[in-house]
């Protein structure tokens, strides 16, 4: 019975009017419907965040359809506004980031989970929530100033000589460009890989870790083998929340891309990405046409991120629920 | 030892430096940006970069003092946005959410929380500027308002969900109705909780630059009242880095200096209260 | 007030029952038992009849009828899941902050059937004092002040609290710390902090639901003496899962199984010569 009884939930129940009346008169219905106003004004916010995407940017969805997407002229004096070298920079730079930073994410969670003391971890782990503080702007400061000279005057010249037989790695050196671009958001986004995956990793079960010790397996087999494909729906979601971070991101970007609407092989050259069109010309664009094709490039934006943020809550709360059913 | 067995055990100790490595590499990224932030911003941050409006365009010296007061502007009015709408919803998803109602609207809550700070600038640009045809520090507060939102309703109903049970019965046994039991003992037992939560959100868009490039613009004056385009540390270290003047280089480093200075404060000491109040309920 | 009604014959099988093959289990039951007559001067104070709880589609209390005396101890004994915290929280409708929770059957309180009445006047007559002490977040004062501000009370709050303390055995103690934080305190002094907090608003009942469990021996026994100082103002009902405490503190004992009353009688003669076998076994130590 104390099972029961301790089970509480909270809320009073009873759906009788007189007990409605009655709760009205002593607050409880008032403070009810005022907190749910609020909650109703947040869904409200964001439907209106939708609409006014949807609706601000029906003039470029009109006159150019699906055509928008694949092709790239972006000429505002001529009314010309095709969105390929801004998905084309977009997804680059964005998988450079994640190529950069899955491998330096997930090592850091494998060793905060598994090697390192809880002490030192969760010290650690708090250094990498901080790394996640940094505003983005501060990143592209530094970047700016110190990452595109060394990425110009170091890594590029001996990416060059060493892999400039590959197209990405070849033509004239800037500094700027997809390659900044790409390192700077895998520096960004490696907290947000590094803090779920920790979290789902300190949640597998400890059974699955002696399970593979008891059989003989060294400490990194049994982590390989039978700890990370425990976890691994949920730092596949890590690295979707990631990714979503990292279209989404624009003032680094912004900053370091070199912003050129170019379609290049090339890592080394000068591109743009959606974000950093918004940032750079949403106010100085001039006409109905080309602010809409603005917004257009916005929802874009939010769509993918949606899809990316709903597939990534899916994938870690799976693997949360997996854990806790073990334990 | 087999060499079977000698390959294994030195795969295990490699990864293991791996890992290590990459731990520390991700830590050392943290102390390279305090250390440049600090040496560059160190060196030119004085007290006329505190109190001076910016100089003309090519004259040397003045300061960024509008840009600090509209950045403290902006997040006050932000904070007025954000702390009613986030807090009320975090309460009622805590205390009186149903199942149903309770997944739908955290469920926008965290989609709201995912949407690409750009894209808020967006939102808050056709909702404000447009209707209004200017700029203005509402518009600017408005966005980074609703970036606040959703940080705080999450932080907010993680705390009070913390709050144990039988401090409400202990309340309701007492003959306080539920609403009183809410506002005189759940929500002061997670109040620091609460308010460490707001601080966070506050500090999360105080770093925030591309909602405010088309909502609050800049200016190089000083801005009065709420109406006209207002200055902020993050978009002027934008403007500034990007621009092609030496002292403006130097000014974007103290002003990023006393940006994260602000935010790192505002994370460690809410880290700290945080930390103190789970060792006491303990 | 009414007088007390005379004792109420063993009832027969409701009609559940008679379907069902537990012959050996069924319910006699008993309200008040029969010689009341031992306690002189009380009077009434809970008439409980048919009194059924739910949650959801577990039915916990099966229908039974019990009165309860004032002034007097009353204790509610029973092996774990028997019932006994229900039954206690149906008494100031605590039942009802559990979602899916349903009450039937009536309960008079002083001829008043509590179902229609306010809540909150409800419960500030019938105080409650919980198995872990759960004093709020505030100094000890505004703790026991509680009760009265959110009733309205402003004047002479500072007498309340001393006399409330005082009926606690708690303000010697705590006196010179009135305002420092009610956590400061120990364990048995959090829970006479919280005993004191009930009684602040003067009920004519306390209930009291395992309020030792989490103590130890020298302060449970500071709080089963404060009971017998308790019973000259107030009507007391403990649920203990403590049949020693029950034995020492009680004046009437009630025990449940399984949802069920299976005895209830003056606490010397339930613990010396019981009447159903089931109430021997229990106290025997034979289950439970």
């Amino acid at each position: 019975m104390h099972a029961s009884a301790n089970m509480t939930e909270r809320a009073a129940l009873s759906k009788a009017p007189r007990a409605f009346l009655h709760r009205l008169r002593s607050g409880d219905e008032i403070a009810h419907i005022i907190t749910l106003m609020f909650a109703a004004l947040v869904v409200g916010i964001t439907a209106l965040l939708v609409y006014q995407l949807w609706i601000q940017s029906v003039l470029s969805r009109q006159k150019f359809g699906w055509i928008f997407f694949v092709t790239h002229v972006w000429d505002p004096l001529a009314g010309q506004f095709g969105a390929l070298p801004f998905l084309y920079g977009t997804l680059v730079t964005s998988a450079i980031a994640l190529i950069l930073a899955v491998p330096l994410g997930l090592g850091t969670a494998i060793f905060l989970s598994e090697f390192s003391t809880p002490r030192a971890s969760d010290i650690f782990a708090f250094l990498v929530d901080l790394l996640a503080a940094v505003p983005s702007v501060i990143f592209g400061l530094l970047g700016i100033f110190v990452m595109v000279p060394w990425l110009r005057t170091t890594v590029e010249p001996a990416l060059q000589s060493t892999l400039g037989f590959l197209p990405l790695f070849q033509g004239p050196m800037y500094g700027v460009g997809f390659l900044a671009a790409g390192l700077i958001l895998a520096v960004m986004v490696v907290p947000f890989i590094v803090s779920v995956s920790r979290e789902v990793l300190i949640a597998v079960p400890r059974e699955q870790r002696e399970a593979a010790l008891a059989l003989g397996a060294t400490r990194w087999e049994a982590i390989w083998k039978a700890v990370v494909p425990f976890a691994k729906t949920g730092i596949i979601g890590s690295v979707f929340l990631a990714l979503a971070r990292a279209l989404g991101e624009t003032m680094a970007v912004t900053m370091v891309i070199g912003n050129d609407p170019r379609i290049s092989a090339s890592l080394f050259a000068p591109g743009y990405s959606i974000a950093a069109v918004i940032a750079n010309e949403f106010t100085e664009a001039t006409g109905n046409l080309y602010l809409s094709a603005l917004v257009e490039l916005g929802l874009v934006l939010f769509m993918l991120t949606f899809v990316l943020n709903g597939l990534a809550r899916l994938l870690v709360l799976t693997t949360r629920q997996r854990g806790a059913g073990h334990q | 030892m087999s060499l079977r067995e000698c390959r294994r055990k030195f795969v295990n100790a490699f990864m293991f430096a791996l890992t290590a490595f990459s731990a520390l590499a991700t830590v050392s990224v943290l102390f390279v940006i305090l250390g440049y932030l600090v040496y560059h911003g160190g060196k030119n941050i004085n007290w006329s970069f505190l109190t001076k409006l910016p100089t003309p365009v090519g004259e040397p010296g003045g300061g960024m003092a509008n840009a600090i007061v509209g950045s403290a502007k902006l997040l006050f009015l932000a904070l007025l946005v954000g702390v009613p709408v986030g807090v009320s919803t975090g309460i009622y998803l805590a205390e009186f959410g149903g199942k149903t109602m309770g997944f739908f609207i955290r469920y926008t809550t965290d989609l709201l929380n995912g949407v690409p700070s750009i894209v808020i600038g967006i939102f808050a640009y056709t909702v404000i500027v447009l209707p209004m045809r200017h700029f203005s520090t509402l518009a600017g507060s408005f966005a980074l308002g609703v970036m606040m939102i959703p940080i705080t309703v999450r932080s907010t109903e993680q705390f009070l969900r913390a709050v144990p049970n039988p401090l409400r019965e202990g309340a309701m046994a007492l003959g306080a109705s539920k609403w009183r039991t809410i506002l005189t003992v759940v929500v002061p037992a997670a109040g620091s909780g609460i308010i460490s939560g707001v601080m966070l959100a506050l500090a999360r868009v105080a770093g925030e630059t591309a909602p405010l490039l088309f909502t609050a613009f800049s200016n190089r004056y000083w801005s009065s009242g709420w109406n006209d385009p207002v200055a902020s540390l993050p978009v002027m270290i934008y403007t500034y880095a990007i621009g092609p003047y030496a002292d403006w280089h130097e000014q974007a480093w103290a002003a990023g200096l006393v940006l994260l200075a602000l935010v790192f404060v505002v994370n460690v000491g809410t880290r700290l209260v945080l930390a103190r109040k789970v060792s006491v309920s303990r | 007030m009414s007088s007390v009604s005379p004792m109420r014959s063993v009832n027969g099988m409701d009609s559940a029952d008679k379907q069902s093959n537990q012959a050996a289990r069924s319910p006699q039951k008993f309200s008040l038992p029969p010689d009341r007559a031992a306690y002189p001067g009380q009077t009434l104070r809970f008439k409980i009849s048919e009194l059924r709880v739910s949650f959801g589609a577990k039915e916990v209390l099966h229908g039974f009828d019990i009165d309860i005396s004032s002034n007097i101890v009353t204790a509610v004994i029973g092996p774990s899941g028997c019932g006994k915290s229900t039954f206690l929280r149906s008494l100031n409708r605590m039942t009802e902050t559990v979602r899916h929770a349903r009450v039937h059957g009536d309960i008079l309180l002083d001829d008043e059937n509590i179902a229609g009445m306010d809540v909150v006047r409800l419960r500030r007559r019938v105080g409650m004092v919980f198995q872990r002490p759960n004093p709020f977040p505030k100094s000890i004062f505004e703790n026991v002040a509680y009760g009265l501000r959110i009733n309205g009370h402003k004047d002479s709050l500072s007498e309340a609290v001393e006399r409330s303390l005082r009926r606690a055995a708690l303000w010697e103690e705590v006196k010179d710390q009135l305002h420092s934080s009610a956590y400061a305190l120990s364990g048995g002094q959090q829970q006479r902090l919280c005993i004191a907090r009930a009684l602040a608003v003067d009920p004519e009942v306390l209930l009291l639901d395992e309020p030792c469990s989490a103590l130890d021996p020298v302060t449970t026994a500071k709080i089963e003496e404060l009971l017998f100082q308790l019973k000259a103002s107030c009507t007391i009902v403990i649920v203990t899962h403590n049949m020693q405490q029950a034995a020492r503190a009680s004046d009437f004992t009630a025990f449940l199984l399984e949802g069920r009353l299976i005895e209830y009688q003056p606490t010397p003669k339930l613990f010396t010569t019981p009447s159903d076998p089931r109430t021997e076994a229990y106290i025997t130590g034979r289950f439970g």
